[in-house]
């Protein structure tokens, strides 16, 4: 049975892969000494991906930059602790206002900025809305599918998994939601179960550049967040979907470009990549479940035997077996 | 005398300043491709690991690669990465210099197999950030060693060592050797890939130039060729591809040396195979 909030076990797990993530950034950047956890160390790179569009690479998951005449859109915070270096790289960018914070789901390294950027920018209102409610203009704007509002707003140990301040302002429960903004089209797509069950996918129409979200990474094994509803066949899909959305150049390069949730720039050929290996795991392991065999079986068999030295990687933030073990229980339900 | 010296100088600048040699022209291997031929136009043959260092990962991914994985449309026109395009057919090489200053800024190639076109950076600009898009054809910087053009190449996409199965990850980094002799050229390629092999692979090509030579187009367009579930990825599960054992069967090599490992590489495996053949 699917539990759609955050439970007690759920935050624990969240917790202990943030803290990994974390002790894995502070070691990169202590040289891997293992030392505290210090995001003062962590610089914000700046990547373009093409378009008006850019990458921030910090501590957490990557942030998109949309910037134009109309003011700065962003696509996840990463942690609270970086807002200010966040915003220091929208400033070298854009001078315009903040005004669309997209949360891709709800995880602390892609929404642990939201308080703090949110107060940096200011939601477009006028009218009617400035006047009748003084300080609706205050802050931008938080958009995310309804399910990662639900995992953000839950309790948990009596507090809440994020401030209220960085909850999204604006919800949608559909397939999708759409944007015009610095002259294209911003297509939000939810993608259901995937990573967790209140996934977004973002299309900028123009610039052709998709943020994946952590549906895609280039730097291990997907994380399957079962407990927020993930599960390994909405992962395949979801590549699928950000396979069918990409239009290269020629050979399979080129053209669109994907922001993954984690790691490098990417095009379809990395995505088709990444899909390969999914699927295959998917099939595998589901051959596997079909044979009656335990989890501890399935393990022992390494179905990823072949991949790990490509994503089972020291400081990945998925093992081996965490991946297998996602697979395996998604299979199962 | 101040006539004849200006002269002198400017013959001295069209000198060159170093030993470094003009790659620029159609270099073609059609007359030389039985160098490796089963590599080369037909494709190796399935199974085939020999004289390679693979580890037992990369072994595993081979074993389980379908051939119908490039029947996707996905994959139809997937270019053969720069590490491996030399391997077919002809290229075009040639320079781009500042006009003002002359110097040389980079060198151009376009290789006919799926019309690929890398540029090798040659003004000492670094190699981007981690953060980059990975491409076939790399990132390439070059520098003369004398008269041999030495290539660095990084931030590949994931390809092959042999079209079988057997592939070369993302962060492998690949040193090329360009030796012109007259009118032929070897290119000596050397892949660094810890993540699947165990020691460097190394392979060479060989060139002529052609003093008419041309390198035609190379259209591809995916098509639908076979009716799938969308999304299906064809392979084969662990233990249950057919085809493994064809290789060392129709060479009547035993099936252990066709599963290769930096040990198949080296003279002293002939004993090995002797023993394991039973001769004397």
């Amino acid at each position: 049975m699917r539990r759609s909030g955050f439970s007690r076990s759920t935050f624990s797990l969240i917790f202990a892969f943030v803290s990994a993530a974390c002790l894995a950034v502070a070691a990169q950047q202590t040289g891997g000494g293992g030392g505290q956890q210090n995001f003062d160390n962590v610089q914000v790179r700046i990547q373009k991906a093409q378009g008006n569009i850019y990458m921030l690479v910090g501590a957490g998951g990557n942030v998109t930059v949309q910037v134009g005449p109309d003011g700065v859109l962003m696509i996840d915070t990463e942690y609270a602790p970086m807002s200010n270096k966040l915003l220091a790289a929208i400033r070298t960018l854009s001078q315009g206002p903040l005004r669309y914070i997209i949360n891709t789901h709800s995880h602390p390294d892609h929404v642990g900025g939201n308080e703090d950027l949110k107060k940096a920018g200011a939601t477009i209102a006028g009218g009617n809305v400035t006047l009748d409610i003084g300080d609706a203009a205050q802050g931008a704007q938080i958009i995310s599918h309804i399910n990662a509002y639900k995992h953000m707003s839950a309790r948990v140990n009596n507090q809440y998994a994020t401030p209220i301040g960085g909850w999204p302002t604006s919800t949608f429960i559909g397939d999708d939601k759409k944007l015009y903004f610095n002259g294209e089209g911003v297509h939000i797509l939810h993608q259901p179960n995937a990573h967790t069950d209140g996934d977004s996918i973002v299309f900028f129409r123009k610039s052709d550049v998709i943020t994946a979200g952590d549906i895609f990474v280039t730097e291990g094994y997907p994380f399957i967040d079962l407990d927020a509803g993930g599960n390994i066949q909405g992962i395949v899909a979801g590549l699928n979907r950000i396979v069918d959305l990409c239009i290269p150049v020629y050979g399979q390069e080129g053209g669109t470009m994907v922001i993954p949730g984690h790691g490098r720039l990417s095009d379809v050929g990395d995505v088709i990549n990444f899909r390969e290996m999914v699927t295959i795991v998917r099939d595998r392991v589901q051959d596997m479940v079909k044979k009656n065999m335990t989890l501890e079986q399935v393990k022992a068999a390494k179905p990823t035997k072949d991949y790990d030295p490509l994503y089972n990687t020291a400081g990945a933030f998925v093992t081996a077996d965490a991946f297998v073990e996602a697979a395996y229980r998604s299979l199962k339900k | 005398m101040i006539k004849f010296s200006f002269a002198l100088l400017a013959l001295l600048v069209a000198v060159p300043a170093s030993a470094q040699t003009n790659l620029s022209g159609v270099w073609n291997n059609l007359g030389i491709l039985n160098e490796d031929w089963p590599d080369r136009l037909p494709g190796p043959e399935l199974g085939d690991y020999a004289g390679l260092p693979v580890t037992d990962a990369v072994r595993a991914r081979a074993d389980a690669w379908d051939a119908s994985l490039i029947t996707l449309p996905e994959y139809q026109c997937r270019v053969h990465p720069s590490d491996y395009v030399s391997s077919f057919a002809g290229l075009r090489m040639w320079e781009e210099r500042d006009p003002q200053s002359q110097q040389l800024i980079a060198i151009h190639t376009h290789h006919f197999a799926w019309g690929t076109e890398r540029t090798i950076w040659m003004d000492g600009r670094p190699h981007p950030p981690a953060t980059a898009l990975h491409t076939a054809m790399g990132f390439s910087t070059g520098k003369w060693d004398g008269d041999i053009l030495v290539v660095t190449t990084d931030h590949l996409k994931e390809g092959w060592v042999r079209r079988n199965g057997l592939t070369r990850s993302d962060s492998a980094t690949v040193t090329e050797h360009f030796i012109r002799h007259g009118d032929t050229m070897t290119l000596v390629i050397s892949v660094v890939d810890p993540k699947y092999y165990t020691e460097p692979v190394v392979r060479s090509r060989d060139y002529e130039y052609e003093v008419n030579g041309d390198i035609g187009p190379y259209p591809c367009e995916p098509v639908e060729e076979i009716i799938r579930p969308k999304g299906e990825i064809p392979h084969h599960l662990p233990g249950t591809n057919p085809f493994l054992q064809e290789y060392a069967k129709a060479h009547g090599i035993p099936p252990e040396a066709a599963r290769g490992g930096a040990g198949t590489m080296y003279p002293e495996y002939r004993k090995t195979l002797r023993d394991m053949m039973g001769i004397k």
